[in-house]
């Protein structure tokens, strides 16, 4: 059986005062794909940077290989393997593409990922390396979030909202290339609104509403009514 | 697709302006011999300037530390010279070197407190900590009180044998610290270090999942540009000869004045303090005279190009034309390929 890379047990998560998150507990083993689905609010994205450390209030333990990290800054957490592209992409648009790349690169862990390495994957961002990144479309500046998360060879990947607003065939191309990112050894979480997009990706899914967990499971085995039934909460 | 890739850092024009600039550099230190004595002042005055609106430009333009204290650091410079030259007889130059170091450390604990704060509250707080170091120093009776004092004679002799080699010799050092603080702070955002600074101020909380230590990030820049800051305002009143609180801690001339340089030259790019030191000056030796009237107008150029050309003279031509004369920017090119 792989190891255990991540790991939250009954993880709780506020904003101030607002409880976000209600004993969550979800683990990612080696090489693993989960994705985290559930409607707008459900607290994917808040799960998300929980584990990243960029949420300060939380309770319970959040594991990552089978060390805590609950406490740990944001840097100190992706300084250990851990990297996500955010929702939105969130690029620096006072620097080029090449020079997002380079941030992410800035950690300096070892691994197959450099600049060649990325534009081998995503062809697009090789021609547009020298343009400032907001010139790029939705879809490219996906592809190069996706890259300056890579160049820090992480061991653990997050993707939140991977396909939110954008273009179906953009969303197929990148979807195409995940298993290639995958395929290097890494494990991954994606949160994802397009539950056919999470289930075909996935090893295992979990369904988030209103910040408890409804329902997870192996993707392949779980039926349509039963995820319907988690997601809308009816 | 196995290509290999060489990352550049230069173009054509920045390699010429890179030429002028040492070509200038070389040219501005034989003022002595070629300028009168009320031009070496100008020039070591807009020198300091310059100094001060890069450091500044580094502080708010790329860190996003927008601080409207640094004329704590500036008058702290020049109450460590006269305290080193007249207590511990320390050589002027040697005590403005020492209060640098003194400067940097300083800063550290009031970044303690001031680095809790952020935007408005942290420029508000800045602002703040002059004012304490302003009324703390008007309390050191020893140095004058709140009426100042002026360096004693012997001091000012051991500088230089006559009125004019001190007056180059400042002049040297301003000119040296100056070229020493522009290329500084080309290298440091040319370096890893400065791209994560534009990271950071373009969005702090994305540069921090992708592993930079904001804290650790600025607090260099902080520190960096508290000691250099104090530097300037050492050789600023060992141009003087004269300090009081109120002229070493004024925030019209050591923090607006800055401001305005760089905000009208292009805020967040190397050349903007260039430009705007340039505007300033000419602006203020055509039309000082004009008394008050002067600063009205330097606040109307400043709304005018704030409104035509929010990112400053520079930004604008830069924009427009899409040169950089000292570019931060990589660009990559690809040397070997299949």
């Amino acid at each position: 059986m792989p190891n255990k890379v991540l790991e939250t047990k009954n993880l709780n998560a506020y904003y101030g005062d607002f409880q976000a998150l209600f004993e969550v507990s979800i683990d990612l083993f080696e090489g693993e794909i989960i994705a985290i689905i559930g409607a707008n609010g459900a607290g994917k994205s808040t799960f998300m940077r929980s584990v990243t450390g960029l949420i300060d209030r939380i309770d319970n333990e959040i594991n990552y290989k089978g060390l805590s990290i609950k406490g740990l800054r944001a840097d100190e957490i992706a300084k250990k393997g851990l990297a996500m592209v955010p929702e939105g992409r969130k690029l620096f648009p006072s620097l080029s593409v090449e020079e997002n790349l380079l941030i992410g690169g800035q950690i300096k862990r070892l691994g197959p990922w450099k600049l060649n390495t990325v534009y081998e994957l995503f062809p697009d961002l090789y021609d547009k390396r020298n343009i400032p990144s907001n010139l790029l479309s939705g879809g490219q500046q996906q592809m190069a979030a996706i890259g300056r998360a890579l160049m820090s060879n992480p061991d653990v990947i997050l993707f939140d909202e991977i396909s939110l607003g954008l273009a179906p065939i953009i969303i197929k191309s990148i979807y195409q290339n995940l298993p290639k990112v995958i395929q290097k050894g890494m494990s991954a979480i994606i949160v994802e609104q397009d539950i056919s997009k999470a289930l075909e990706i996935s090893d295992r899914v979990y369904c988030l509403q209103e910040g408890r967990i409804a329902l997870f499971g192996e993707s392949k085995q779980l039926t349509r009514q039963e995820i319907s039934k988690a997601y809308f909460g009816i | 697709m196995n290509k290999e890739y060489e990352i550049l850092q230069s173009s054509k024009v920045s390699r010429a302006s890179g030429f002028i600039a040492i070509f200038l550099i070389i040219f501005l230190f034989f003022a002595p011999w070629w300028a009168g004595r009320a031009d070496i002042r100008l020039l070591s005055e807009i020198f300091l300037y310059l100094s001060l609106a890069s450091l500044w430009n580094l502080l708010a333009g790329y860190c996003g530390l927008v601080s409207v204290g640094q004329q704590a650091f500036v008058g702290l410079g020049g109450y460590l010279l006269f305290a080193l030259t007249i207590f511990s007889g320390f050589n002027p130059f040697a005590a403005i070197l020492v209060s640098g170091i003194l400067g940097a450390l300083i800063s550290l604990p009031v970044a303690f407190l001031i680095f809790r704060l952020r935007g408005a509250y942290f420029a508000i707080g800045t602002w703040v900590v002059a004012e304490v170091f302003r009324l703390s120093f008007a309390q050191i009776q020893s140095l004058g009180g709140g009426s100042g004092s002026s360096l004693p004679v012997g001091i000012v002799k051991s500088i230089a044998s006559s009125k004019a080699m001190r007056e180059s010799l400042t002049y040297w050092m301003i000119l040296g610290l100056t070229v020493f603080i522009l290329l500084s702070v080309y290298l440091i955002l040319r370096s890893r270090r400065g791209i994560a600074l534009i990271a950071i101020r373009d969005n702090e909380l994305a540069s921090q999942s992708l592993g930079i230590n904001i804290l650790r990030s600025k607090l260099f820049v902080y520190v960096v540009t508290a000691g250099l800051t104090t530097i300037l305002g050492g050789l600023i009143f060992l141009q003087k000869l004269r300090i009081s609180p109120d002229a070493a801690f004024n925030v019209n001339d050591w923090t607006a004045f800055v401001i305005f340089i760089v905000v009208i030259g292009g805020i967040g790019t190397i050349e903007g303090p260039i430009i705007g030191v340039l505007v300033f000056f000419i602006l203020r030796e055509t039309l000082a005279d004009l008394g008050s009237i002067y600063l009205i107008m330097l606040g109307f150029v400043a709304i005018f190009v704030m409104i035509r050309a929010p990112k400053g003279i520079w930004g604008f031509v830069s924009s427009k034309y899409n040169i950089e004369l000292f570019p931060l920017s990589r660009k990559l090119k690809e040397i070997k390929g299949e």
